[in-house]
Parts: structure tokens; sequence; C-alpha cells
């Protein structure tokens, strides 16, 4: 039973989706979490509310993760409330699809500060923490189509692909130090936004798929578990693919 | 009540791991004293514990001798 007794973990965009399950996953394992969120903050105080109710310790903090302040804020206010910042799961993320002809600079903006700037934003402010614990486990939320791109998602997908390449050097400077990182590219998981897609759109996404079928926000959160846990310890810099076998 | 000097020294000594014989004025902490880049961001991170102040990105990049890590220290302590 992989377990997480006694550490803390940071997990971005928890309010719903991937990121609360996350959350609720790592609680499962025994970890303090911090949910945070930047709009939802009822969903986040109800995602704290069922940790709290299933026994785990779990504090809801406001922050915009591309914003540095309120980032280094919330980091301050885990080590307060917890003492230790053990795990940062960087799971904060945006859409503005357009075609690229079509796109505005603002919508590109706000996907690249969410989804990539974000995450520099959210990994050097727990930097500092877990360098003098001298461990840590950071695990960042890539996409499939962060690999093998998407039409109508440029912003998106250049940001995916960025996080790949920040998650490898991020593990490289700071192997030394004991903390690794590692990234998931989910393919095309269940939540909010694939219900919304019409059944022609579905049909053929799911002919892409050899398991024939779109994931769990469950099946990315035990990959997150054991990215965070001491199972996946010789394990940094990688890129763990959840998609049905869709790249390979 | 120890000196800049000598608390700048037992950080160093603390971290670097060498002789505090080593840690003179002069020395650079990438050249003499054997830091790589990120030992240098520790380093500064624990001058900035031990002495109660924040040190800028700006400010560290500065620091290259232990002179330089005292000469700040002392400035900005006065």
């Amino acid at each position: 039973m992989t377990t997480l007794t006694g550490k803390t973990a940071i997990v971005t965009g928890a309010s719903r989706g991937i990121g609360a399950e996350i959350a609720r996953k790592l609680a499962g394992a025994g970890a303090k979490i911090v949910v945070n969120y930047s709009g939802s903050q009822e969903k986040a105080e109800a995602v704290v509310a069922e940790i709290q109710a299933g026994g785990g310790e779990a504090i809801a903090v406001k922050a915009n993760v591309s914003d540095a302040e309120a980032v280094k804020a919330m980091v301050d206010e885990a080590m307060n409330a917890f003492g230790s910042v053990d795990i940062l799961v960087n799971n904060a993320g945006i859409t503005r699809d357009n075609l690229m002809m079509r796109m505005k600079d603002d919508e590109w903006d706000d996907v690249i500060n969410t989804n990539l700037k974000g995450v520099f934003i959210c990994t050097k402010a727990v930097t500092r923490q877990m360098m003098k614990q001298r461990s840590g486990r950071i695990v960042n939320i890539s996409s499939i189509v962060g690999v093998m791109g998407n039409a109508g998602q440029a912003n998106y997908v250049a940001a995916k692909a960025g996080v790949i390449g920040l998650t490898k050097t991020t593990a490289r400077e700071l192997a030394s130090r004991g903390i690794t990182a590692n990234a998931i590219a989910p393919g095309f998981i269940t939540t909010d936004m694939t219900d919304k897609l019409n059944e022609d759109i579905q049909k053929s996404m799911l002919a892409q798929i050899p398991l024939g079928r779109f994931g769990e926000a469950e099946e990315v959160a035990k990959a997150a578990l054991f990215l965070a846990s001491d199972e996946a310890s010789y394990m940094t810099g990688q890129t763990l693919h959840l998609d049905g076998g869709m790249v390979m | 009540m120890a000196t800049v000097l000598e608390r700048v020294t037992k950080v160093i000594v603390d971290r670097l791991g060498v002789e505090e014989s080593e840690v003179k004025l002069e020395a650079s902490f990438t050249g003499d004293l054997g830091a790589d880049s990120l030992d240098v961001v520790e380093l500064v991170m624990e001058l900035e514990d031990e002495f109660d102040m924040e040190i800028s990105d700006e400010d560290a990049e500065g620091m290259a001798t232990v002179g330089d890590a005292v000469t700040y220290i002392e400035k900005k302590q006065a």
C-alpha cells in the first residue's frame, strides 16, 4: 500500500476534474493537501470537506498560478498549516481553443501564462523548501496533445509540450537535491470538457484509442500517486502517457 | 556576538564542506570553494536565514566571493 503519511502536497487547480481527483487520491494515501483554486471557491471547499470527512487534513487556498506573489503566499500558508511541502502537483490549466489563423494574442497569452508559466512559478516557489528538505516530488500534468499536436489548440499544445521540457530541466537541476520531477500526459479523460463534445466527435476520438474508451480522472490520479510516492524513487524527467494507447 | 565574517564562514563551511582556513575574503565560491551554481543558490538561501534578510536574485548574482557576501550583509545591516 502506497503511503504518503506525514507528507504535504500542493495540488493546483484542485477544485474539480483531474485536480480534485488527485487531491482525493493523495489524501487517501495520508498526505495533507493544499487544495489550490483560482475561481471556484465553493467547489474547492467541498473537496476539502470531503477529505476531512474521510479523516484527512486539507485546506483550500486561492491563488492564480500565474501570479508569483499569490503563489508565494500559498506556499507560506502551506508551511504555516502543515510545516513542510513535499509534493507539488502542477495541474491547473485552461483552454482557449481556436484555429491558429483566428487565434488572438490574448488567447495565446492566457493559456501560456496559466498552463506553462504557472508551472514555472509554482515549481520555483516550492523549490526553496524542497531543497532544504533534500527531498521533493514534482508532478506536472501535461497532455498527450503536447506530444502529438492537435488542430485548434496551438496555445494549449505549445504550453503542454513546454511543460514536458520544463519537467526534464527541473529534473536535471534538482536531482542532486533529492527532488524528482515527472510529467503525466493524459489522453481523452472523461471530464466536463469531453462531456460537452458532440457524439460524432466523441466517436472519431474513440476510433483513435486502442483501448476503445476514454480514461477516467481516477486513472490519472493513480499515476500521480505513484509519481508522488517512494514507489517512483528512481524515476525522474519522464513523461507517462495515459492515453489508452493513442500514442506509442 | 560573532562577526558577520565568522557567521558567513560557518555557513560556508557547513554547506560546502570546506576547511575554515580556505574561507578567505577573496575566495570565490565557484572557483576556490568548489561550489556549483546550485550550491551558490543554497548558500544565499542560508545566508538569508542566518541574517534574517531577503537577498534579491539581482543582488545574489553580484556575489562571487566571500568578501562580496560579507560586504553586502554588513551594508544591509547598517
